[in-house]
């Protein structure tokens, strides 16, 4: 099966063949990172450039070091958003950095659809690396690696997304991913945190922790953010982390095989105390690892 | 055209298997690792072999050479990724390096970058079933079965039966995008 | 100069008339309707095969000038609307400065006049400065010319004006023209709140800020028996409401654009910054209901909201880019499309729904085929489709959701005051 695909821009339009195809892939890569050279030449030549109009530190990182591994030249671009609205357009900068004959651009940005908006307009590769609360593709594709590495398989599975739904990039794509490969998918946070109608995307909404956890095999916690007090959408931390944060007490309804996961970065002791976070149980350490291999699997079925 | 049948490979991989008995006196250093794909099962069907004639064991390892390949961006689709897979240090042995068919030397080129990338091999050693000339590079075996001459239109190809269901060594006209 | 249309299936919605007749433009005016009209020395227009209709009147037009004019002008506008077969437009008064005072208004009479192809009718603001605090001297701007009062792109949200604005314009006769949005509920919202905003990421304005709004203002039109027009109606709720509102003789009328009727909140899928209008693009189900609300006479009219904006603008982030796309060229044809072919009006409903019907809202004495009226009038060929061409438009900007549909009905001529303002030979186009 070959990818015929310009750019990666979400999961949502990705087929269970091409799913399976990235993790592959991955799978390969992640042999080579039990190397003692982690290093291949396939990208030899190619340059690919990091756009990131917001902050984030682990998937910058994260990218970076896929390309390097892959041999790929790299450059870094940030930016907060306000001071490119001051004077560039995103087009213009992006049409600038293409300028500089780049392969592909790894675009991180607030607004959703930005990265389509450079995908509909330049010719090379566009990578999404999160574009508002829209899809965070990568961090879907390695979470699935990660559960796949761990499980075994996806399909049957039953998958709590615990958090702001509404405000998470990561928990659509999750969503669209674990659905697509055939697991129970149970949302749950305050409902002011939960999007209207997205029982339509497959999933099932819950209130109550307890009865998200159920029987489950896996637990995605999402990072919640401070401003959403002031926004009203909660009343205060303390009354979220009452609620919504995972303990010992509440990981007694999950299988007791059951795997926690976080796409980082944990706000420890408000979604999960440091106790979970570094338990037997979580993964999350290797979902870092995990996301080197798939995005170097990426950039390399993108741009061979 | 068919060049060689099931029993004439046979005969050839066992004399080749003699062969390198008799030149290396350090088998218990001896690896195989064979590249993806058909080179991957000659080396395992060595391995046997001299197993068979010496005892113990000779560890057989794959190796796919597609993330070395020097013409990624210059082929029009896109290869399959296939494990490499060589569960044991390679530092310090000597890597009996197996392929089907040696024609430019741009696989087994990209080979020996994969292999010094996994370890520091003592020795490398170079084993095809076929060499069918037109090397572009500067790359010899140690070890060959057949010298075929061929045309550069021409495709050799090995089928083997764990893949293709049959065993023998064919000559087709036509060109093939591979290296 | 006179001009004879011959055998065209004249279909005027004031008179109920539907016959093949001939037409004898004299002037400005429409000298005489008849079989086998004689004129010598008259431009004769062969429309036999051609369905003849009153010049259309849109109630709802952003022309941009003053203040956009790279957007727009109040030349390429009317060239536009002529493209489009209307002959008469009301422009919104969101301009820089707004139609605040009769300064702006006489300014643009006399741009119209001047650079214009078809007739420009200015529609004033509801308070000073559209800020939403203050009356506008609407005596003063009903003197000038305005043919309504709206503060269009906002809300009033000061109940208390918005019930005097009723209340005084009462004097003048004129509509309140109501962009019915609660500013507080769709906040920094870009598209429909629903199952597309979701799986989107975007913020999404949900129906109750139009329902909110539209709830309020009947209220304050039954408190005050004033005559409200609620704009770009897009809400299944919101039809509900003004069909109970015309059951209790409140004095509402309402419009929908074509673009609410041809495209839902799905058309926002790949970002295109082309389906970002305000109020959004909304659900089948709110599509039916309007389709049922035209049908059934609630909703009394199509108003395109043309709202011209640059290609820089919409080459933007979904959520930065402003909203608004242009109507004026393809409105007749989605109308076709959307309701005549499907069977939900009438062409004749259709076109009432175009011309008499807006007329009547402002007061105007437009929008009919009428011996001794206005000689408004367009050609159009039923049996034509065409495909909409980014670089065919005559509007300065393009901003269309609708380029690359094919779409059925042309216009061939578009008379106004007794001038060809647009016909299909370009060549023609440049000498006016």
């Amino acid at each position: 099966m070959k990818f015929e695909r310009k750019d990666l821009l979400d999961i949502q339009s990705l087929s269970v063949d091409e799913i399976n195809l990235i993790l592959d892939t991955a799978k390969s890569f992640r042999q080579v990172l039990e190397r003692p050279i982690k290093k291949v030449p396939t990208l030899r030549g190619k340059t690919i450039a990091n756009l990131f109009f917001e902050p984030s530190t682990r998937t910058k990182l994260s990218f970076e070091l896929s390309a390097k591994r892959l041999s790929a030249d790299l450059l870094n671009f940030s930016s907060s958003t306000s001071s490119v609205l001051k004077g560039e357009t995103l087009l213009d900068t992006a049409k600038n950095i293409m300028a500089m004959k780049v392969d592909a651009l790894i675009v991180r940005h607030s607004l959703p659809g930005a990265p389509h908006l450079l995908a509909t307009y330049l010719p090379i590769s566009i990578i999404n690396a999160g574009d508002g609360a829209h899809e965070h593709p990568t961090q879907g594709l390695l979470d699935l690696y990660s559960i796949r590495e761990k499980k075994g398989k996806i399909e049957g599975l039953s998958v709590a997304i615990i958090g702001d739904i509404t405000h998470s990039r990561v928990a659509r794509s999750d969503i669209w991913g674990l659905t697509k490969l055939g697991a129970k998918v149970r949302v749950c946070g305050p409902p002011t945190l939960i999007p209207v109608e997205i029982e339509k995307m497959g999933v099932e909404v819950v209130y109550n922790v307890e009865e998200a956890l159920a029987g489950c095999d896996v637990v995605i916690m999402l990072r919640i953010q401070q401003e959403r007090q002031s926004a009203s959408f909660i009343p205060t931390i303390l009354e979220y982390r009452e609620f919504f944060s995972l303990d010992e007490r509440k990981l007694k309804f999950l299988k007791p095989d059951a795997i926690i996961m976080h796409p980082g970065p944990v706000n420890r002791g408000v979604e999960l105390p440091a106790k979970l976070a570094d338990g037997r149980r979580s993964i999350i350490l290797n979902q870092v690892t995990n996301g080197i291999a798939v995005r170097m699997a990426v950039l390399y079925l993108l741009l061979t | 055209m068919k060049i060689m049948d099931k029993q004439e490979i046979e005969k050839v991989l066992f004399s080749l298997c003699k062969k390198i008995l008799k030149e290396n006196e350090d088998l218990d250093s001896l690896v195989t690792v064979g590249i993806q794909r058909r080179g991957a099962i000659l080396a395992r069907r060595i391995s046997k072999i001299i197993q068979k004639l010496k005892g113990g064991k000779i560890p057989v390892g794959t190796l796919d050479i597609t993330l070395y390949r020097d013409d990624l961006s210059r082929i029009s689709y896109q290869p399959i990724l296939r494990s490499t897979d060589i569960p044991f240090p390679i530092d310090d042995r000597c890597v009996l390096l197996v392929d089907d068919v040696l024609y430019t030397g741009r696989t087994v080129r990209a080979a020996l970058d994969a292999l010094l990338d996994i370890g520091r091999p003592r020795k490398i050693k170079l084993l095809v079933l076929i060499d069918r000339g037109h090397r572009e590079l500067p790359i010899q075996a140690d070890y060959v079965g057949r010298k075929v001459s061929t045309s550069p239109d021409q495709m050799v190809e090995l089928r083997v039966a764990e893949i293709d269901g049959e065993e023998e060594v064919i000559i087709l006209d036509g060109q093939k995008d591979e290296i | 100069m006179s001009i004879l249309i011959k055998r065209g299936m004249v279909v005027d919605p004031a008179s109920h008339r539907e016959d093949v007749l001939d037409i004898l433009i004299e002037d400005k005016i429409i000298k005489k309707i008849g079989k086998d009209i004689k004129s010598y020395g008259a431009e004769v227009i062969d429309a036999r095969e051609k369905i003849v209709i009153p010049g259309l009147v849109d109630l709802h037009t952003h022309l941009r000038e003053p203040g956009r004019e790279d957007e727009e002008t109040i030349r390429t506008g009317t060239l536009a609307a002529a493209k489009g077969g209307f002959t008469t437009i009301c422009c919104m008064p969101n301009t820089n400065p707004p139609i605040d005072n009769p300064t702006v208004v006489k300014y643009i009479y006399r741009e119209a006049e001047k650079n214009g192809v078809v007739e420009v009718l200015p529609v004033g603001t509801i308070s000073y400065r559209r800020e939403g605090k203050k009356l506008s001297e609407m005596g003063r701007l009903k003197e000038s010319g305005v043919v309504g009062f709206s503060d269009d792109g906002s809300w009033v949200v000061d109940s208390n004006l918005m019930r005097r604005a009723l209340e005084y314009a009462k004097m003048f006769n004129l509509p309140i023209i109501s962009h019915c949005e609660d500013p507080y509920l769709s906040k920094d919202g870009v598209m429909n709140e629903g199952y597309w905003s979701t799986v989107l990421g975007l913020p999404g304005i949900p129906a109750e800020a139009e329902e909110i709004a539209i709830f309020r203002d009947l209220s304050l039109a039954r408190l005050t028996g004033s005559k409200l027009h609620i704009a770009h109606l897009s809400t299944r709720g919101g039809v509900e409401l003004i069909r109970k509102a015309k059951q209790e003789n409140i004095k509402v009328s309402c419009e929908v654009t074509p673009h609410h009727l041809a495209l839902c909140d799905e058309a926002v899928k790949n970002f295109d910054t082309n389906t970002k209008v305000n109020p959004p693009l909304r659900t089948g189900k709110d599509i039916e209901a309007l389709k049922d609300g035209l049908r059934e006479g609630v909703i009394d009219i199509i108003a395109t909201d043309h709202a011209p904006h640059t290609q820089e603008e919409k080459e933007l982030e979904y959520s930065r880019s402003p909203f608004g796309i242009i109507g004026l060229e393809t409105a007749l044809s989605l109308v076709i499309k959307e309701l005549v072919e499907p069977g939900i009006l009438s062409f004749m409903e259709a076109i009432a729904k175009l011309t008499i019907n807006p007329s009547r809202i402002i007061g105007i004495d437009r929008g009919k085929i009428r011996e001794g009226s206005m000689a408004n009038l367009a050609v159009v060929d039923l049996s034509r489709s065409w495909q909409v061409k980014e670089e065919e438009f005559f509007s300065l900007s393009k901003n269309s959701a609708f380029i690359g549909w094919t779409l059925p009905g042309k216009v061939e001529f578009t008379i106004c005051k007794g001038k060809i303002v647009y016909s299909e030979d370009l060549e023609f186009l440049h000498e006016f």
